[in-house]
């Protein structure tokens, strides 16, 4: 695991010896692609082209596009960085973030079901 | 509308003279008693004139072997303190029956059991196992220090500031009387008004950034500084739970930061997260701080596997059995941790659906633990086994420990737990675990590496006696709150009316003062130990006392501050016994200056200005904040302006520290 | 990177054993990045825990006004293009700085610092505007956790600002380093990350917030 090394180092690290190469290319494509796939949710939730529920399914998508997408053309993330660690470190945090997530939500619908039936927000929206 | 500017609100806040109770007597014992104290250790250090020294070589110190140390110093501190608490407590319980009030009144008992808990938990529990990895894992993996040694202090004094926050509510204001997981809306501004919760808050909070800081430090020095060869599956099994745990502390840290900070904003900004109205749902807040809180548990333990891996093979003279198996049994214990929380609040009300799920994870994650222990047993099997004091506290884990892991599981059954849940058998079952798993395996680390750390064993007769003590102690003061539970007595309770069970609560104290015996006599058993030092009985020549298996006993006892002179390059799992088998001989000559991190002030200092931020918040002393937060900002952008942070170790001194290491192992073959 | 010696002289035997078991020059692995993409993992799960809150709050409205009522979308869509713009203009910067030009890293950075502001102040022009019209955080469940979620963005957006200014000052007293171009990069990836929770905070709280 620590046998991989690029090149002869003194002292502890320097120079731009990192995996990364920062080019204007990739800043450029990354820009357009978000740019695009910013403006079509925007545009679809403005305009309520599609039905409210699919509507949120769409716009979830693309923002799950536009993750990887800046992912790979702005924080250059690749199998490679820090000798596959970052990607390592990244999908275990996706995952506990999605167990975070819903199980949060499934626990706490169940419990707002069980423990306070009928207060959902169709009922609830005259209160105060 | 009249507009006052009054400036004693903007210093002082609620802070008053109101805020000291002067009118407990306890209190204001301990009080005198802190401040006698506090003046003598003053005047002794100022007559010995170790001021100097003290900032230099400790307060300072960003060496990952003094770090250590005093981590397990605040634990040891801390551990007196948060025992005291259940002193208290069982004294309460065995005396209130009936017409006896005790000597506790409710507001003050609710205190003590808070108080209790994040103290053990928090300000014991976690720095002995943070201290332990941090000594031990660099000299594990062959390393001259951790990744960030600047990061290593900071997070070493945040750590102790917020240790000095809960001692200060002790003397000026109060405490929570919460619990030690602070639910709203007992925890809200309405129910809680006082000082208490956000004592407990702010002294989470910054802890645990201290916390987490270590964390990440602690990863990247396994991945990043092992020796050459010491791949991940050539790793002593210690450094593997260690990297598990330092993930889990990464990932769920954050958890609590944010939690905290939402109660934190519903009680200083009157929001809506956790309030009975406006839309708040307190559920809510136990839903997340058990996402954090169940990972919390392996956070402590699984250091504590991990001490056990170690001792076991070393004092059984073999291989640890099963080591592929036990790496992925730890990072599976590691992932589904995550996935049983829920059952921390079955009764709650989310359904059997819900609970069906968690009660199965549950029951599925103490499979990986079993596996472990059958690992121990076979290493144990056949082994030449010399009942040290670390291994007697590892064999009085697996008894103590595997029955509390057991009556676990039963209550992971949802409708067991429906009975079961905030009973006393809860209290007894994770009592079982964190004593019987955590706690005796921190005994066994510190008698394992005191050595290392001080070049001196520690005496076996106290520690024998200690081991006895709190062996048998746990035992008498848990297994009555056992009983207690099944006949549906509730946690958290300072009175009771049925006096017929009486006995049971006097059998638990008696318990505890046998618990309180074992303190004592560790206690006895450091002054011994430090007494005989030089003794042939307790010193330790050679770097290896135990005949151990691992790089850390290659180096001398204490290690010098560089560790080793030349980083070790490995072949083999259990690494300096391949060494020692093959016949190594370690280096003589050709010594080379070796490149050193230097000592930092801003650790400290940071911390400190934190600290004022936090008394200041719970305090309402806004002038206070504002000062504190801005020096602290500038504090820590004045220390990154500061490039020159390391210095070399000139050869010369290499060569005359080795050598001096050489005449001693000469003239003590 | 290790060259393995025999440290002692005589005996060769033992000599070779004992050479097998040290490395003469050996240093660590430069570990700055993996740490600080470890310290933003961990920052990705406190957000996690904001979302969460959201998701579970998010239609508590309390009587009180929603999130349609409330949510100027291109307002939104404005302050999105500013953040995008800012992680390209700190990309240029990093290409600058990997060319060792200094003028250009900075000007980069001032133009990154800017739009970062620009950011802040169309947001708690926003944030004015919703407590002025009676919907503050301490309205509603959803009105708390959208200013926790939301405010916890744009505060971390500040000290971005902060870091954003020191650094420039650090550029301008030591040049291009390796240990500046070291923190650039620490800060690239604090940009973009900002960036990145940015677009689920405009998918989740915005854009869904308006939907029924």
């Amino acid at each position: 695991m620590s046998d991989h090394h690029h090149d002869h180092d003194h002292g502890h690290g320097h120079g731009s010896n990192y995996e990364v190469h920062y080019s204007a290319k990739d800043y450029a494509v990354g820009f357009v692609l978000s740019l695009v796939l910013t403006a079509i949710p925007f545009w679809l939730v403005m305009n309520a082209t599609l039905a409210p529920d699919t509507t949120r399914w769409v716009i979830l998508g693309f923002a799950a596009v536009q993750l990887v997408v800046q992912m790979i053309y702005f924080l250059h993330l690749s199998t490679k960085s820090e000798a596959g660690w970052n990607m390592m470190a990244l999908i275990l945090t996706i995952v506990l973030l999605v167990i975070v997530m819903s199980g949060s939500i499934w626990v706490m619908h169940h419990m707002n079901e069980n423990m306070m039936p009928g207060m959902g927000p169709t009922n609830t929206h005259e209160m105060t | 509308m009249q507009d006052s500017f009054d400036l004693t609100k903007l210093i002082f806040g609620r802070l008053g003279w109101d805020s000291i109770p002067f009118h407990e007597p306890i209190l204001i014992a301990t009080f005198a008693g802190v401040i006698v104290g506090g003046l003598a250790l003053f005047g002794l250090i100022t007559y010995f004139r170790l001021w100097g020294t003290l900032w230099r070589d400790w307060i300072t110190s960003i060496d990952h072997k003094k770090i250590g140390i005093m981590y397990m110093i605040l634990g040891i501190i801390m551990l007196l303190r948060g025992f005291a608490d259940a002193l208290m407590m069982r004294a309460q319980q065995a005396l209130a029956f009936g017409d006896n009030a005790g000597f506790l009144p409710p507001h003050h008992y609710d205190q003590v059991f808070t108080a209790h808990g994040v103290i053990m938990i928090f300000f014991v529990a976690m720095p002995f196992v943070t201290g332990l990895m941090n000594y031990v894992v660099p000299l594990q993996i062959g390393a001259r220090d951790v990744a960030f040694p600047f990061l290593n202090n900071f997070s070493f004094w945040m750590t102790t500031m917020g240790a000095v926050l809960v001692m200060a509510s002790l003397f000026v204001g109060e405490f929570a009387r919460t619990g030690w997981l602070a639910y709203p809306p007992l925890s809200g501004i309405m129910a809680s008004p006082g000082v208490g919760v956000d004592y407990y808050i702010w002294s989470l909070q910054i802890a645990g950034v201290g916390t987490l800081l270590s964390g990440v430090n602690l990863i990247v020095t396994i991945i990043k500084m092992r020796a050459p060869g010491m791949d991940l599956m050539k790793m002593p099994v210690f450094v593997w739970t260690s990297l598990c745990t330092n993930i889990l502390i990464v990932v769920t840290f954050p958890i609590l930061t944010a939690v905290l900070a939402m109660l934190g904003m519903d009680r200083l900004f009157d929001t809506a997260f956790f309030t009975n109205d406006r839309g708040g749902n307190a559920m809510m807040y136990v839903n997340l701080i058990w996402i954090w809180g169940h990972p919390e548990v392996y956070i402590l333990v699984l250091p504590a596997f991990g001490i056990f891996s170690e001792v076991v093979s070393t004092f059984c003279g073999k291989r640890l059995f099963g080591y592929t198996s036990m790496v992925y049994a730890t990072c599976v214990i590691m992932v589904l941790s995550y996935l049983v929380w829920l059952h921390h609040f079955f009764t709650m009300g989310s359904g059997a659906s819900v609970n069906a799920f968690f009660g199965i994870t549950t029951m599925i994650i103490s499979i990986p633990t079993g596996a472990k222990i059958f690992n121990w047993l076979f290493t144990m099997y056949r082994g030449k086994i010399r009942f040290e004091l670390p291994m007697m506290w590892t064999v009085s884990f697996m008894l103590t420990f595997t029955i509390g892991g057991m009556t676990g599981v039963m209550l992971a059954i949802p409708a067991a737990d429906f009975v079961l849940h905030n009973s006393l058998f809860l209290i007894a079952h994770f009592h079982n675990v964190i004593i019987g798993g955590v706690v005796f395996g921190i005994f066994a680390g510190i008698n394992y590496w005191f050595p290392k750390a001080f070049g001196y064993k520690l005496d076996k007769f106290w520690g024998t006696i200690s081991f006895w003590m709190w062996s048998i102690g746990f035992w008498v003061a848990f297994t009555p709150p056992y009983i207690l539970g099944f006949m549906g007595y509730t946690r958290r309770t300072s009175h009771f009316e049925d006096t017929s069970v009486q006995w049971l609560f006097q059998i638990s104290f008696l318990g505890t003062l046998m618990v309180a015996a074992g303190i004592g006599a560790m206690l006895m058993q450091f002054y011994v130990s430090f007494r005989d030092r030089n003794t042939a009985r307790l010193r330790d020549f050679t770097g290896d006392p135990w005949d151990g298996r691992t790089l850390e006993w290659s180096t001398s006892s204490p290690p010098p501050d560089y560790n080793f002179a030349f980083t070790p390059v490995v072949h083999d799992n259990d690494t300096f016994a391949d060494m020692k088998k093959n016949g190594y001989q370690r280096p003589l000559r050709d010594f080379v200056a070796i490149h050193m991190p230097k000592n930092t002030w801003a650790g400290f200092v940071v911390s400190v200005l934190a600290c004022g931020v936090g008394f200041g918040i719970i305090w309402h002393m806004w002038a206070l904040v504002a000062v504190a937060f801005i020096a602290m900002m500038a504090a820590i952008i004045i220390h990154t302006f500061n490039y020159k942070r390391d210095y070399y170790i000139p050869a010369e001194e290499v060569i005359r520290t080795e050598e001096a290491r050489t005449r001693m192992l000469e003239s003590h073959v | 990177m290790s060259e393995i010696n025999a440290a002692v002289t005589g005996g060769s035997i033992s000599a070779d054993v004992s050479g097998r078991y040290i490395a003469r020059e050996h240093h660590p692995e430069q570990g700055t990045l993996l740490g600080f993409w470890l310290y933003l993992m961990s920052d990705c799960l406190l957000f996690a825990s904001l979302f969460a809150t959201y998701a579970v709050l998010g239609r508590n409205y309390a009587g009180g006004p929603t999130g349609a009522e409330l949510f100027d979308l291109s307002l939104i869509a404005i302050n999105t293009g500013f953040l995008l713009l800012s992680s390209i203009t700190f990309g240029f910067a990093m290409i600058s700085a990997q060319a060792k030009n200094l003028a250009k890293t900075q000007l980069w950075l001032v133009v990154t610092g800017i739009l970062g502001l620009a950011f802040l102040s169309l947001e708690i022009y926003e944030f004015q505007h919703l407590i002025h019209e009676g919907a503050g955080p301490q309205r509603s469940g959803f009105l708390t956790s959208f200013f926790a979620l939301v405010g916890t963005h744009g505060l971390h957006v500040l000290f971005g600002v902060v870091w954003l200014v020191t650094l420039f000052v650090q550029l301008a007293k030591h040049g291009i380093t390796p240990e500046n171009f070291r923190r650039l990069a620490c800060l690239s990836l604090f940009w973009h990350f900002l960036d990145l929770v940015w677009i689920f905070v405009f998918t989740f709280v915005y854009l869904m917030g308006v939907l029924p």
